[in-house]
């Protein structure tokens, strides 16, 4: 036996796990984190009722497991500007942006969403499972620029409320004029008593809603989260897991990092190009991604519907009609509000055409599906 | 949560109630509930074999895909159409959503599986773990 120590990585917990437990939530690992997949039938729950609750009326999720990063300072833009491929300059104060950071060649340490939180203050939320990579790779990417760079993944609870009455609902719970924050804009209100909360009207759920950052200690926790669904109970509130998450993001096109990003797929496979500003400044990954575009892609991102019987799932193979692979399931579900079986899958460009048909391998048998546009679902223009 | 003394129980979390040389088989109330939303049940046809531990077929949840397998051999006789349309009455009520009938080949078999008190037991046991 040799007397170096190996450290076991501790399952990580949000502040909310004993609720979620107490709620008779459904468990699971996810990158390291203990998170609720579902919560029980018993109390209106599990996937299709939680994607509905979203698409329909609201629902609250704990997704405390992402993580943030400050980075303030005189030139706290130029190091976002040189971290990121979104054009940061464009953000007024109280703004934010989906942005991605990416490797030299073009390919992604992680997607993020830049808010612009003062004149040099810039915040940037982070995947669960890339935290301590993301905030290594900002920091020693920084080094050079004069601005702080702090990971403040700990000191926050951040809670999403998501769906058409999320702002009604948030609303009850604050004193800050929610009608006055557009989509991606922030403000700061008192929450439940609590002075000073970062309020984002963003999320990972193709509709409406917000997402608040508050202190992380587990009585607040607690509190701000049990106040939220009672307030809620007259939307019709429901307290939604990753399941749900991950359907709702499916539905809307919404990237997840390892699945339809990664760092060996770059920016124009993946079909982020609008979020990737070639004509700013220089940034990381910019002169590999000038070289690929002159280049024709060797794979491209499709959604696929499924004809015939059959749910496409992560990782099935995708095949062409002689049977050939051609490319992979890079996310694939039944989609609850759809009522349709749908996927995301890489596969070269000359097999990407609207309408076009594919097959994907179930359990041995290549079974139907078409190429069809995405994002699945559009959130419907509320007046 | 408990289960019908009239039938054995697989700790695969299949349940088979036997009536004369047949049976009726489903998945139990537990497995419906890890599962979650059930969208997807595929079934062998009228006339497949089935041995005895194998696969016979899948039933899908929103978010996994899980093995069906024989709790005996048999021949398959009738399958619960019904099914194929509103795959969520396995969640609404797991014990009467048979899938299948089958003609037994041994029934014999039978006696090597869980009665409902040991069934019981085992689901205990898995979720002390």
């Amino acid at each position: 036996m040799s007397a170096v120590e190996v450290t076991v990585p501790a399952v990580r917990k949000t502040a909310l796990n004993a609720v979620h437990r107490q709620m008779g939530a459904k468990m699971v690992d996810f990158n390291g984190w203990e998170m609720p997949v579902e919560y029980p039938a018993s109390i209106g729950c599990g996937i299709i009722s939680e994607h509905m609750a979203v698409r329909t009326a609201v629902g609250v999720f704990d997704v405390s497991h992402m993580g943030d990063i400050r980075l303030a300072g005189p030139q706290a833009l130029a190091a976002v500007q040189h971290i990121s491929m979104n054009d940061a300059s464009r953000l007024a104060i109280g703004q934010a942006q989906y942005s991605a950071l990416l490797y030299p060649q073009g390919t992604f340490v992680d997607d993020v969403v830049v808010h612009r939180l003062g004149e040099d203050e810039y915040f940037l939320v982070i995947n669960a499972g890339t935290r301590e990579k993301d905030f290594n790779w900002v920091r020693d990417s920084t080094r050079e620029f004069d601005c702080a760079v702090e990971n403040l993944s700990d000191d926050f609870t951040q809670i999403a409320i998501q769906g058409p009455k999320a702002v009604n609902l948030l609303q009850k719970l604050t004193d800050a004029d929610l009608s006055a924050v557009k989509f991606y804009w922030v403000t700061r209100g008192t929450v439940c008593g609590l002075k000073n909360i970062l309020i984002a009207r963003t999320g990972y759920t193709a509709e409406d809603g917000f997402e608040i950052y508050i202190p992380s200690d587990e009585a607040t926790s607690a509190r701000v989260w049990n106040e939220i669904l009672s307030t809620g109970k007259e939307f019709c509130a429901v307290p939604c897991g990753l399941g749900a998450r991950n359907t709702l993001r499916l539905e809307g096109k919404l990237p997840l990092y390892g699945h339809e990003i990664s760092d060996t797929i770059n920016v124009w496979e993946a079909g982020l190009d609008r979020f990737c500003k070639m004509e700013k400044s220089e940034f990381i990954g910019r002169e590999a991604l000038e070289k690929e575009k002159s280049e024709s892609l060797k794979r491209t991102l499709v959604g696929l519907e499924m004809v015939e019987r059959g749910i496409a799932r992560d990782g099935y193979k995708v095949l062409n009609d002689a049977g050939q692979e051609i490319g992979y399931v890079t996310s694939g579900s039944p989609a609850p509000f759809l009522k349709k079986n749908i996927a995301l899958a890489y596969v070269p460009p000359e097999s990407a055409e609207i309408g076009g048909t594919l097959k994907v391998e179930i359990r041995g048998q290549g079974v139907a599906a078409r190429v069809v546009p995405t994002p699945f679902y559009k959130r419907p223009k509320r007046a | 949560m408990s289960y019908p003394a009239d039938r054995k129980y697989t700790k695969q979390h299949e349940w088979i109630q036997v009536n004369g040389n047949s049976a009726a088989v489903g998945i139990t109330d537990h497995a419906q509930e890890e599962l979650g939303d059930i969208v997807f049940v595929q079934l062998p046809k009228v006339g497949a074999e089935l041995s005895a531990g194998k696969t016979f077929g899948s039933v899908e949840s929103v978010k996994a895909v899980s093995d069906l397998f024989a709790p005996v051999s048999g021949t398959v006789s009738e399958v619960n159409e019904e099914l194929a349309t509103s795959p969520e009455k396995v969640n609404k009520d797991a014990h009467g959503a048979w899938m299948l009938k089958i003609n037994l080949k041994n029934p014999g078999e039978i006696d090597g599986l869980l009665s409902a008190a040991d069934y019981e037991k085992f689901v205990a046991e898995e979720a002390g773990h």
